[in-house]
């Protein structure tokens, strides 16, 4: 069935703010993560992980740890089943398995520092330890890059020696670190050159940052004689952790069933594995559970940061300031793998101008460090930062005010995107508008301060969901979901299967259901849950309250349709149908059994329509221009989120990306040493922000509905990262008087541009 | 790996002394939990000062204080003759780690792990404070604080020694004390540089006897005799804050390493320890 509907505007249910469903358990510590899951005679894993950036694996001999007492697997690269190159499974995008396969464990070379290459189980963490010291690997270390521009060179040493980069023409001969290359290009550039009385032009760089989310990444896997599998495990998508241990080990889709737990932060970075397939190999070998959790410096060494980022970008306007062209070239590094978001990136960093000239050259490139993960709206932050800061070169150079400026080339609906589609109804003008008008702005700069103004753009993803809505006999529903709730999804499903089926918000209960119960769920990622679950919920809420109709219809002895559903009741839909007493949700409910049995309702949907959204940010901070250290003042978020179904919710996501974007900004960074050897795995010095570094971040929804869903929702989760990089830097460039061009900000990197020795 | 919680000292130095392996002191464990967990360390021997009497203790002595081995930052900073003669021993004891780790963390653990960028050493040498050191015999011994810790990680204790509490020696009047790091965030965080400032003024506010101390910016703290000499006579006006900036960051030594770069040490130890000075002289003056 294929929903129809028009978008609704007033509502009793959504857009309140009861509390969230899954917070008494969370805030008493009952609520079960990755690592809370225990099974009999289970076994701790441990994985052995590389001390090299690159080297070739001679030899791997474990007899050794084999001998330990209380030793009961060691799994290495030979344990894994032959996968070839070709063959794709779906995280957050389209993943090689063949890549997954290597990065969860090395094959005939270590290609980062951190990089697993053999695995324990063993009955206690202290044996664990001990066995992978007793495990010998002979290297051959070879040389390595870490830096994305230094593995452009035709002389950087070949993460992969077989690689010839995809999309150029002539296809080159040699092989080099560059995966992909991939050209944007609309309008005349040259053209839109000519036409441009001021120009304004600038390299870039961002190193890596990773999601930090505070639980590290853990399960417990179970395999059993007759092939069958279980595993449970923290992540973003269930689904895709079974399609993908079934496709790296070979097993069938339906002899594994994932359960995923409460989620303690992803963002992106839990929509792969790491841990699983080993974790099920260990249990198959040993004929035990197997726990494996990692440490956090595993979770720096070993699963994905976003990519760091090298841009070259240049962009022309009129003396009146009009955009006409820009061009940039865009390099991201992608880890040792293929894989970088720079194409989206590229395409998110220009998509809030309508611009007639653009031409983008993107970059993938491979270096030695891990696999880049998704990253909240992925590869865009980094473009935004380039784009953003030119723009405010642009607004200084023209004496026209940022706000105004982003006015004037702001794309609305009927603008074409410079990724293809034409835009719909979307809300980036009456962003600006609001953030304009804000109160906050009347706060005037004092000495060594300065206001930053970006803006943020996120397409936003649809795909496949499954939803199942079950009636009790009591009257109360349970929705079953099958994408794991990192951002309040189950209050949401809740509000809105609670407003379609007219019923209290409390008589609705959801959970996430395992990848037994429900039809494929793709993951929770690209801002596409409260969209496309929340199609799939109503969907599966319109089909409870046809068979409700039915029922009535039926115990009436009355034609279908000549009932209507009005106000929670099915009732005659006029006097011609009888005179019969509506018939109440409840009532119906109870009378299941004896009207056909059970009340359910589901939906299977590759959703489309996910309406994109648009936000600006306004940064005050103040300098220490002594020491080059940042006070951020005041921060406000406007952004459209087409409905709040909730909207404490809404708000949390705008403060929870400004958040990890101002920690991008100032002092995020993976510092390799010389030896390529990640030397700040930890809290300590990976410097995410603490909540006393930040004022309380100001935000203000804005509703531009979304037509493609019927309550008009957009994703809201990864737009709020996408400004800050940009609204920092530009804050604090107008504040030294010099413009800053490289992630992250650090008290270092200001006063030395404040000194002019940068 | 063996754990001991003895209840007198001469029992843990015993321990100490007759352990044949690596042997580590516990008291708040802040950092010691830490290094067990990562395993940085995997010794013999564990020993657990807490149940000593007296290690808790905040006691007076000739006019000063006499804080145990096992006292808390939480507990020194809600200590009224501490924080009054102290401040600024006190403000660098309570940068330490957050909330919940100040409720353990102790300011001889911190001298002992002897980490170059530890905040309260700098403080504790600029106030002049003494280390008792407890021996396997029985023997007591008073030692500066700047000569427990001699570099990265190293102390000058001898096995089966261990520092017994730190002695806060009685404050002139008029005198007033300050410590100030740097860290990118607002706590949480290893000081990037440190700068600590004792000074006295005499009834014209002006200095009598100073003393400057850097953290960070060496392999252990670094007293800065000219950034003394500076300011004593003067009544720390501009030029003689400026003398003190200038001296203060030829004296640092820093290093090139993930928190910072030479440069940046040297020029913000002397910014640290000017604004320490100014912030000491005026907590001297509030005292006259």
């Amino acid at each position: 069935m294929e929903l129809e509907f028009t978008t609704r505007t007033t509502f009793d249910k959504v857009g309140t703010r009861p509390p969230r469903p899954d917070g008494t358990d969370k805030v008493t510590g009952r609520a079960l993560y990755g690592a809370d899951l225990a099974g009999a005679d289970m076994l701790v894993g441990k994985v052995l992980r590389s001390p090299h950036a690159h080297a070739r694996i001679l030899a791997i001999d474990t007899s050794r740890a084999e001998a330990l007492t209380g030793v009961k697997a060691v799994v290495t690269r030979d344990d894994f089943p032959h996968i070839g190159p070709e063959g794709t499974v779906k995280g957050e995008v389209e993943e090689s398995v063949w890549d997954v396969a290597r990065n969860v464990m090395a094959r005939d070379k270590a290609l980062y520092e951190g990089h697993a290459v053999a695995a324990v189980a063993a009955t206690s963490t202290a044996v664990a330890r001990q066995a992978l010291k007793l495990i010998d690997i002979t290297w051959q270390v070879l040389p390595h890059v870490t830096d994305v521009d230094e593995a452009m060179r035709s002389d950087a040493p070949l993460v992969h020696e077989d690689m010839i980069t995809a999309g150029m023409d002539p296809v080159p001969e040699e092989p080099s670190n560059i995966a992909e290359y991939r050209k944007v290009e609309m309008g005349d550039i040259e053209a839109g050159f000519a036409a441009a009385d001021v120009i304004a032009e600038q390299s870039f760089r961002t190193e890596a940052a990773h999601q930090g989310y505070i639980e590290p990444h853990a399960c417990v896997a179970s395999a059993s004689e007759d092939g069958l599998a279980e595993l449970w495990c923290c992540t973003q998508g269930h689904f895709s952790v079974r399609d993908m241990c079934a496709n790296i080990l070979g097993m069938d889709l339906a002899s594994l069933r994932v359960t995923s737990s409460e989620i303690g932060g992803g963002f992106g970075g839990k929509t792969t594995v790491f841990l699983e397939p080993v974790a099920l190999l260990l249990s198959r070998k040993s004929g035990r559970p197997v726990k494996m959790t990692m440490s956090r410096d595993e979770v720096f060494r070993a699963s994905g940061p976003t990519s760091s980022t090298s841009i070259t970008a240049r962009i022309g306007a009129t003396r009146d300031g009009r955009i006409t062209a820009c061009d940039a070239t865009l390099r991201y590094q992608g880890g040792a793998f293929p894989g970088s978001p720079v194409g989206i990136g590229a395409v998110c960093g220009m998509a809030p101008y309508d611009c007639p000239n653009v031409v983008l050259h993107c970059y993938d490139v491979v270096v030695n460090r891990p696999k880049a993960a998704a990253y909240r709206a992925p590869g865009a932050p980094m473009a935004a930062f380039a784009i953003e800061s030119l723009l405010d070169d642009i607004a200084r150079k023209l004496d026209i005010d940022p706000v105004e400026l982003r006015l004037k080339n702001a794309v609305k609906e009927g603008s074409s995107s410079v990724y293809g589609p034409t835009f719909g109804p979307i809300g980036f003008e009456e962003c600006l508008e609001t953030a304009r008008d804000h109160p906050s702005l009347e706060a005037v700069p004092g000495p060594n301060q300065a206001r930053g103004i970006a803006a943020g753009f996120w397409p936003n993803f649809g795909g496949q969901t499954s939803v199942t809505v079950n009636v009790n006999t009591d009257g109360t529903v349970l929705v079953s979901l099958g994408t794991p709730d990192i951002g309040g999804s189950r209050a949401s499903m809740c509000l809105m299967a609670a407003e379609e089926l007219q019923i209290p918000y409390e008589r609705v209960k959801a959970i996430i259901a395992d990848t037994s119960a429900l039809g494929h769920n793709d993951t929770t990622g690209g801002s596409r849950v409260t969209h496309s679950a929340g199609l799939a919920t109503i969907e599966a809420s319109r089909k409870v309250i046809d068979i409700m109709k039915r029922r009535a219809a039926a115990t009436w002895d009355i034609d279908v349709d000549a009932v209507v559903w009005d106000q929670g009741c099915v009732r005659p839909s006029g006097a011609n149908a009888g005179d019969h007493e509506p018939l109440t949700f409840d009532a119906i409910a109870a009378m299941a059994s004896a009207t056909g049995g059970p009340i359910a309702g589901h939906a299977e949907i590759n959703a489309e329509g996910a309406g994109a959204s648009f936000a600006v940010h306004v940064c005050d901070l103040e300098v220490d221009p002594e020491t080059g250290r940042v006070t951020i003042l005041r921060y406000l978020a406007v952004q459209d989120a087409g409905k709040a179904i909730h909207p404490d919710y809404v708000e949390g996501q705008y403060q929870g990306g400004v958040t990890q974007g101002i920690g991008w900004a100032l002092n995020e960074e993976y510092i390799y040493g010389s030896d390529g050897v990640l030397q700040n795995p930890g809290f300590l010095d990976y410097r995410i922000p603490v909540a006393s570094d930040l004022p309380m971040i100001d935000t203000v929804i804005v509703e531009v509905p979304n037509p493609g869903h019927p309550y008009g929702v957009r994703g809201v989760g990864e737009t709020p990262i996408v400004p800050p990089l940009a609204a920092v830097a530009n804050a604090v460039s107008r504040a030294i008087g010099r413009r800053m061009t490289e992630t992250p900000m650090s008290p270092p990197r200001i006063l030395a541009a404040i000194d002019g020795t940068s | 790996m063996r754990y001991e919680a003895p209840r007198t000292l001469a029992d843990a130095t015993g321990m100490l002394a007759s352990c044949q392996g690596t042997a580590r002191v516990l008291a708040g464990g802040t950092d010691l939990l830490v290094a067990l967990r990562s395993g940085l360390v995997e010794p013999e021997l564990v020993v657990d000062i807490k149940r000593i009497p007296g290690m808790a203790d905040i006691v007076a002595e000739d006019g000063g204080w006499r804080v145990g081995a096992a006292v808390p930052g939480a507990a020194l900073g809600h200590h009224d003759g501490v924080c009054r003669a102290w401040p600024g021993v006190v403000e660098a004891v309570e940068l330490i780690g957050s909330t919940q780790i100040q409720g353990r963390a102790t300011m001889v653990g911190n001298l002992c792990n002897a980490s170059p960028a530890a905040d309260s050493v700098p403080a504790m040498m600029a106030a002049g404070a003494l280390a008792r050191i407890a021996g396997p015999d029985g023997t007591e011994r008073d030692v500066p604080v700047g000569d427990v810790a001699i570099g990265p990680g190293v102390t000058s204790l001898a096995p089966g020694e261990l520092v017994a509490s730190i002695f806060l020696p009685e404050t002139p009047a008029r005198s007033g004390d300050a410590y100030l790091r740097l860290i990118p965030r607002t706590e949480m965080d290893i000081a990037v540089v440190g700068a600590a400032v004792s000074l006295t003024l005499d009834e014209g506010g002006c200095c009598t006897a100073a003393k400057v101390v850097l953290g960070a910016v060496g392999p252990r703290a670094l007293v800065v005799e000219d950034g003394a000499a500076a300011i004593l006579g003067t009544t720390l006006d501009d030029e003689a804050l400026a003398a003190l900036e200038r001296v203060a960051s030829a004296a640092a030594r820093p290093i090139d390493d993930k928190r910072g770069t030479v440069p940046y040490r040297r020029k913000v130890a002397g910014v640290l320890a000017r604004r320490a000075a100014h912030i000491a002289s005026r907590r001297a003056g509030e005292k006259s």
